[in-house]
């Protein structure tokens, strides 16, 4: 790194790629894996220990790399033939003596042709759980910033639009508005001043998939941010990232520094003129803030609560300016798709959703942890060919996806193929990518209660309907799976779900109920076993 | 400046014609079109909080609220229908329940812009059960009183003490269910030293959260019609 | 006589003043013997345990507050056709639902403990226990109509009975409201 200078041209990138890529072949790697789980299961203590006894080794790195995947089986560990799992922090002796092949193995070693890694396809973790991604050098060689440079020197602003227009590429965060068309509103504008803005406020309960990737390979949404900044116009961005990220804020910030110094960023990119400078507003753990409007008052120092909209954040967003907002996820496709071109992208995926989706596998399933899958794939192939089938050998009941705004699948949709739009159909969303895999001992009742309880809690309290309703839908679900509830109260929740959704605000009162009206839609029986006959509509028992 | 275009549209029907960047709300009052409102207030930025002016557009599956949305050429509202009403009274539903608005005993009984509204959609009861929170009375200002029991949290206090007398006194405290209006740093009202005294937020608020102190239950008309008027004068001067 | 609508009223946790308001009839209240009958309430000298099985109207003044609240609105509501919750304290709780933001152990320990002369303050005895919290009548039973007001003008009770009568749906929000 230490020779790096500021690079000006595409063609000066591509060299440097070349040396650093010639570099990395003349020695072996062992990659380490510090992802959240790994790390938690002593990762770093582990690589410290490897790159201590590997000292004497020849040619050998050893690289602290962002999350490999397979959560479930941490601590992982790569070397250039294989993949090992299971390992504890003091295994690093036994790992080498493994690799050099001086002691039996095969119960460590993973198989990378086992469904976990064949089924998915990697376009936003291509670098995942490979580079150190607090290495610019490994970024740039795994053609890192490439995109960005072709888009500035070859291509007109358009035409970017329109290669992203022609991937088909859809807003990651939730929402599935076509991100072509977003861009290409803002570009529209009029404005003297415009805006980026990535969002990474994600806080769904069982999300990871946007910290895994600031944390795993931070230049790529940068690079995404910097591509679409060139295309709609904008000179200025903010990443806004919650605090409850300390590690991601630490390697965006430090990608940001690094961009800059080496040119990648700021005044004058690639000679062109263009220029971008990037900073991170931190989150103060308000879930509401990953909607758009409550993002932009947050960043502007004002309280985070939504507005109306229209007017859209495209033609009055920060400060009023027009200002292009997209997640996490959605900018980390941006690169490989100027790469590689939107045609490409768009063979992928299915007809109305295209490319792939990062999911965080969670719950009771045998390899829980993250994956990356081409949209269209089924939930069944999720479930049981990646993520291994049921944990402790129970029967499946049914899967949540979209957060809390989500729903949960049953049994009986385990062939639906992935995508919003089908997702939509069955009474969830595609969400930002959590999927919470439930067995049958999951109490639908406790699950909508739970749900409910977030975003009753997560509330802004600017309108009624949410910050009200939301309370006396919890208070209602408490009720009946204490025992307590009445066919009336019941009637209730059901009124309340059409209310709270056709009057709130904004997305997340709008959205609150989705997770009893999709359990009721599938479960009712759950909620109708846990009713109450009773003469008087208010517990006796509780009250004498 | 720029002329404003002239945009036609239908609300309820009727043909209307009025200027571009009015809102739903702003043109149904000047056809004597009624939409009920709570945290409304002629001459405040509007904030769309309260929800009860959501209206209905033809060709959007989302209601709007009337207060916030800007009209356009060719757009068919709809202010009234059953739907409207079921959701209107679930929501005023809401508001009354989650604070403890004993009218019988109020400052405001009798001219309560809440009460009214219970009456003008023909509420005869509330359907979800009252919440009872415990809430306080802050009484330390030597002219004002601030009864946190019978806030519905529009938000008409924070808006004209900042955006008419600059003050910016008041805002909102926490979140959800918690939120609460405030005195400057969260201190009794009567400790709050930007206060200007000068009882706009009083005049404002539609319920009897804010209310003047020596006056009897008959005595606490409020008289809102200076904020579009003060507004105005600024926006000359500007 | 038996061709005659039976009317109850029944007086729960409230002040009567909705059954002083009802007697503000006045000479209307003879309209409207000639078409009901009183069969049971605060106005003739009947005891609760003789509440007939056959009631057409009952109306219930006050929430809905202790046991035996609790216990007389089962029994009227398996009695009675049409049960009409007359006044705020039936149909919001009103006043009498004050105390649910402070519970009724709090509220007794301030009213007859701190507030009291007495030096030590017996265990009541024979009188029925509170509710954890005061109900609206409709929170407890189903009920058919509502009569707001604190109390509830004579016009409106005159109306909603009359409504009723008629076999029509009461809409009585032009005549009353919350707390009138």
């Amino acid at each position: 790194m230490s020779e790096m200078k500021t690079i000006h041209s595409l063609e000066e990138l591509e060299e440097l790629a070349e040396v650093l890529r010639e570099e990395q072949k003349s020695k072996s790697r062992i990659t380490v894996c510090t992802g959240v789980a790994c790390s938690s299961l002593g990762s770093e203590e582990l690589a410290k220990e490897l790159s201590e006894e590997s000292k004497n080794l020849e040619n050998c790195e050893v690289k602290k790399v962002g999350c490999k995947g397979l959560c479930a089986l941490g601590v992982l560990v790569e070397d250039d033939k294989n993949m090992y799992h299971s390992l504890k922090k003091d295994d690093a002796k036994n790992l080498l003596a493994m690799m050099e092949g001086t002691q039996e193995s095969s119960e460590y070693i993973l198989s990378k042709d086992i469904p976990f890694y064949s089924k998915q396809k990697k376009i936003v973790l291509e670098n995942a759980g490979y580079i150190d991604p607090d290495s610019l050098d490994d970024y740039i060689a795994a053609d890192g910033y490439k995109a960005l440079f072709s888009a500035i020197s070859d291509m007109e602003r358009s035409e970017v639009i329109d290669e992203i227009k022609k991937s088909g590429l859809r807003g990651r965060g939730g929402g599935g508005y076509p991100t072509g068309l977003k861009w290409s509103t803002v570009e529209k504008a009029i404005g003297d001043q415009k805006y980026v803005i990535c969002n990474a406020d994600e806080g769904d309960p069982g999300a990871f998939m946007d910290r895994s990737v600031m944390e795993a390979d931070p230049h790529r949404v940068i690079e995404g941010m910097a591509i679409a900044a060139y295309a709609v116009g904008a000179n200025k961005g903010y990443l806004y990232i919650r605090a409850e990220y300390p590690l991601a804020v630490k390697r965006i910030k430090l990608a940001i520094k690094r961009a800059e110094k080496f040119g990648l960023l700021g005044e004058n990119i690639c000679g062109s003129g263009f220029s971008l400078k990037l900073d991170v507003r931190l989150g103060a753990g308000a879930f509401v803030c990953g909607e758009e409007t409550a993002l932009l008052s947050s960043i502007e120092g004002k309280r985070g609560t939504p507005t109306p909209r229209p007017p859209y954040p495209a033609e009055s967003g920060l400060w009023g300016k027009p200002t292009l907002i997209n997640n996490v996820e959605t900018y980390a496709n941006i690169a490989p798709i100027i790469r590689n071109g939107g045609d490409w992208y768009a063979k992928i995926g299915t007809e109305s959703s295209k490319g792939t989706k990062v999911f965080a596998l969670t719950g009771q399933i045998k390899n829980s942890g993250m994956i990356e899958v081409p949209m269209g794939i089924t939930l069944e192939q999720i479930i049981f060919e990646i993520g291994g089938g049921m944990a402790l050998g129970r029967e499946f009941k049914a899967v949540q996806t979209g957060g809390p705004s989500g729903g949960c699948i049953p049994r009986d949709h385990l062939n639906l193929e992935v995508d919003y739009e089908n997702l939509k159909s069955v009474g969830s969303m595609m969400g930002s990518g959590g999927m919470i895999v439930m067995d049958e001992s999951s109490k639908m009742v406790e699950v909508a209660k739970f749900f409910m309880e977030f975003c009753m809690s997560e509330s802004c309290g600017k309108c009624v309907p949410c910050r009200v309703g939301t309370v006396q839908m919890y208070e209602i679900l408490k009720k009946i799976s204490k025992k307590d509830g009445t066919r009336k109260d019941l009637a209730l929740l059901e009124e309340l779900c059409d209310v709270v959704r056709n009057t709130s605000l904004c997305g997340l009162g709008q959205s609150a109920p989705n997770p009893v009206v999709s359990t009721l839609r599938f479960f009712k029986e759950e909620y109708e076993n846990l009713l109450v006959e009773s003469r008087c509509h208010i517990s006796i028992s509780k009250e004498a | 400046m720029a002329t404003k275009q002239v945009k036609t549209l239908k609300i309820d029907g009727m043909d209307i014609s009025s200027i571009q960047g009015s809102s739903i709300l702003e043109v149904a009052r000047e056809h004597d079109i009624y939409i009920p409102t709570l945290c409304f207030v002629e001459g405040l930025c509007a904030v769309g909080s309260c929800r009860l002016c959501l209206v209905e557009i033809e060709g959007s599956g989302k209601l709007l609220p009337a207060c916030t949305t800007q009209i356009y050429e060719g757009m068919s509202v709809i202010t009234n229908s059953e739907k409207l009403l079921k959701y209107r009274q679930m929501i005023l539903s809401l508001m009354f329940a989650e604070r403890n608005h004993t009218c019988a005993v109020c400052v405001s009984n009798g001219h309560c812009d809440l009460q009214a509204m219970l009456q003008i959609l023909h509420m005869d009861h509330i359907k979800v059960p009252y919440m009872f929170p415990r809430l306080k009375v802050d009484a330390t200002h030597d002219r004002f009183v601030m009864d946190h029991n019978r806030c519905i949290l529009c938000s008409a206090c924070v808006r004209v003490c900042d955006e008419i007398e600059g003050a910016h006194t008041k805002d909102i405290e926490g979140r959800g269910i918690k939120s609460n209006i405030i005195t400057d740093f969260a201190q009794n009202w009567g400790d709050a030293s930007s206060c200007t005294t000068c009882g706009k937020c009083v005049q404002v608020c539609p319920t009897g959260a804010l209310s003047e102190k020596g006056k009897a239950v008959s005595e606490q008309l409020k008289r809102r019609s200076f904020v579009s008027y003060l507004k105005s004068m600024r926006e000359d001067v500007l | 006589m038996s061709s005659k609508v039976k009317l109850a009223t029944i007086w729960l946790d409230g002040c009567s003043g909705c059954h002083m308001s009802f007697l503000d009839m006045d000479e209307r209240l003879i309209e409207l013997s000639e078409r009901i009958e009183y069969v049971s309430g605060p106005y003739i000298d009947r005891k609760f345990q003789d509440y007939p099985e056959d009631v057409d109207i009952c109306l219930v003044e006050g929430s809905v507050s202790n046991e035996e609240d609790l216990h007389k609105v089962c029994i009227i509501r398996e009695r009675s056709k049409k049960i009409i919750s007359f006044g705020d304290c039936a149909v919001t709780g009103n006043v009498s639902a004050m105390r649910n933001i402070f519970g009724p152990k709090e509220c007794l320990a301030h009213s007859y403990e701190e507030l009291s002369d007495e030096d030590s303050i017996k265990e009541p005895i024979d009188i029925p226990k509170l509710l954890e919290s005061v109900h609206a009548v409709h929170e407890v039973i189903d009920v058919d109509y509502f009569l707001p007001g604190c109390p509830p003008p004579s016009d409106a009770i005159f109306y909603v009975i009359n409504e009723v009568l008629e076999g029509r749906e009461p809409n009585p929000s032009h005549l009353t409201r919350f707390g009138k």
